[in-house]
């Protein structure tokens, strides 16, 4: 059986490749070793449709250009190390499948925007870390430990159901036009990541970080421009989730 | 989209201006976060500001549509409007209880509104400051003037 499965595989490699197509590949670089002004490169690469964006990035790395930088870890969408704007759009390269996004057309490829920019797709994410730390993203409890799990119902637990399955991507962040214009506002990922505690029955410091949340950089900044929601990998409902911690400061108000 | 795909370097090959030794410096977009950003204010402005804007924006959509419909379009529309047609409408209470109203919500309201627009566009704090200075300068202005109008119009001055 095995060998049945090598010999498909191995045909197919030496095959007139026919399910191939060509695709344009327009990048986005910049390298201050170079220069201080970004360009834009354009490989053409023979790709499967049914490649991601990610392999054929892989594909110009390896065998045409080697100084191309970008990050990838785990290249199955769960590490939120390769969040990158396709074609005008937020989003994870390992997830972008070619066949999707009109491969007739070049594809471009640049760096999220909002955050400094080291070298090609690669950009300073320590504004977003920060942001992220600011929140306090850890369990906050008071009294003794117990000995054993703290345990929750499955109501309590569905209700931030949503807020747990961020990856610390950046897209949403990298998506918000207030992110763009203003470096200061905690961005959707750093509300996604509290409303992740605050709406958690075993956390005690929901009220600090509603706190946090009600100043001047905090939720109010958001217009629900609703590019968060949009660019989110993991498909958190961002938007909905910021507009709960709002609802959860006026209600506390009043 | 720039269709520019040349290295800026390859035009200049001879002398280039950054290498290894002297990279470009590192272009910060405006107004980063760091470790020392929150100055935590502690006040809630900006929850009362927030839900200012949709409370008036709801008041307001009766008050202008209103408005409009009976400056523009009833009774032969904007034709009509004279000296004697304002003087006429402000004898009643009713409506310079309407027009003050209109004044103050729709002034606050477009002030807060700009004063967001401010805060996301100004990028240096002197900007921001001087442009929030003109801005409440030119509310309370308008405010204050059209204030004292809608109270001590004289339907009878020559
Ligand atoms: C007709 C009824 C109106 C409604 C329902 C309304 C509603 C709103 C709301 C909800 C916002 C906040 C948007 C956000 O935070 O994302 C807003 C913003 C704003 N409004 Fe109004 N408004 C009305 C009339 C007016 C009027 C008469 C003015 C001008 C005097 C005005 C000027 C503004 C400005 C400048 C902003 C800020 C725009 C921005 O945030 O980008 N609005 N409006
Ligand atoms: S909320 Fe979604 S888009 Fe934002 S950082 Fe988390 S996974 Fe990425
Ligand atoms: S490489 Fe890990 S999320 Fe894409």
């Amino acid at each position: 059986m095995s060998t049945a499965v090598m010999d498909k595989a191995e045909a197919e490699a030496k095959g007139p490749a026919s399910h191939l197509i060509t695709v344009t590949l327009r990048i986005r670089r910049y390298n201050s070793e170079v220069s201080d002004e970004p360009w834009w490169d354009d490989f053409q690469v023979d790709v499967d449709p049914k490649d991601r964006v990610l392999d054929v990035l892989h594909t110009i790395k390896w065998e045409h250009d080697g100084t191309l930088t970008f990050r990838r870890s785990c290249a199955h969408g769960i590490c939120g190390s390769d969040a990158m704007r396709i074609n005008g759009r937020n989003r994870l390269a390992c997830k972008t499948l070619i066949k999707d996004i009109g491969p007739e057309k070049p594809i471009s490829v640049e760096p999220i925007k909002g955050l400094a920019v080291l070298k090609d797709l690669v950009v300073d994410m320590e504004p977003f870390f920060q942001a992220y730390r600011d929140v306090m993203p850890f369990l906050v409890t008071t009294g003794n430990e117990p000995t054993r799990e703290r345990l929750q119902s499955a109501e309590d637990r569905e209700r931030f159901d949503d807020t747990t399955k961020c990856i610390l991507c950046a897209a949403c962040t990298s998506s918000c036009p207030v992110f763009w214009n203003d470096g200061q506002y905690f961005g959707p990922a750093a509300i996604v990541n509290a409303h992740r505690f605050i709406f958690d029955s075993r956390d005690e410091a929901g009220e600090q970080r509603l706190e946090i949340l009600n100043d001047k950089d905090g939720v109010w900044r958001c217009r629900t421009v609703f590019n968060c929601t949009d660019a989110c990998p993991r498909g958190i409902q961002v938007t909905k989730a910021i507009q709960e911690v709002k609802r959860a400061l006026i209600t506390r108000r009043f | 989209m720039a269709t520019e795909t040349t290295k800026p370097a390859d035009e200049a090959a001879g002398a280039r201006e950054f290498d290894v030794d002297n990279p470009a410096p590192v272009i910060e977009p405006p107004r980063t976060r760091t470790a020392k950003t929150p100055r935590a204010t502690r006040t809630n402005f900006e929850l009362y500001g927030w839900l200012f804007m949709r409370l008036s924006g709801i008041v307001l959509v009766v008050l202008v549509l209103g408005h409009l419909l009976i400056q523009l379009v009833l009774d032969g529309g904007v034709s009509k409007i004279g000296f004697a047609f304002v003087a006429g409408r402000w004898a009643s209470p009713f409506w310079q209880t309407w027009d003050l109203l209109m004044l103050w919500l729709a002034m606050l309201h477009g002030a807060n509104g700009l004063r967001t627009v401010i805060n996301d566009y100004a990028e240096r704090a002197n900007t921001r400051f001087w442009l929030k200075t003109l801005l409440y300068a030119a509310t309370v202005f308008t405010v204050l003037l059209g204030t004292l109008v809608i109270f001590t119009f004289d339907p009878n001055i020559r």
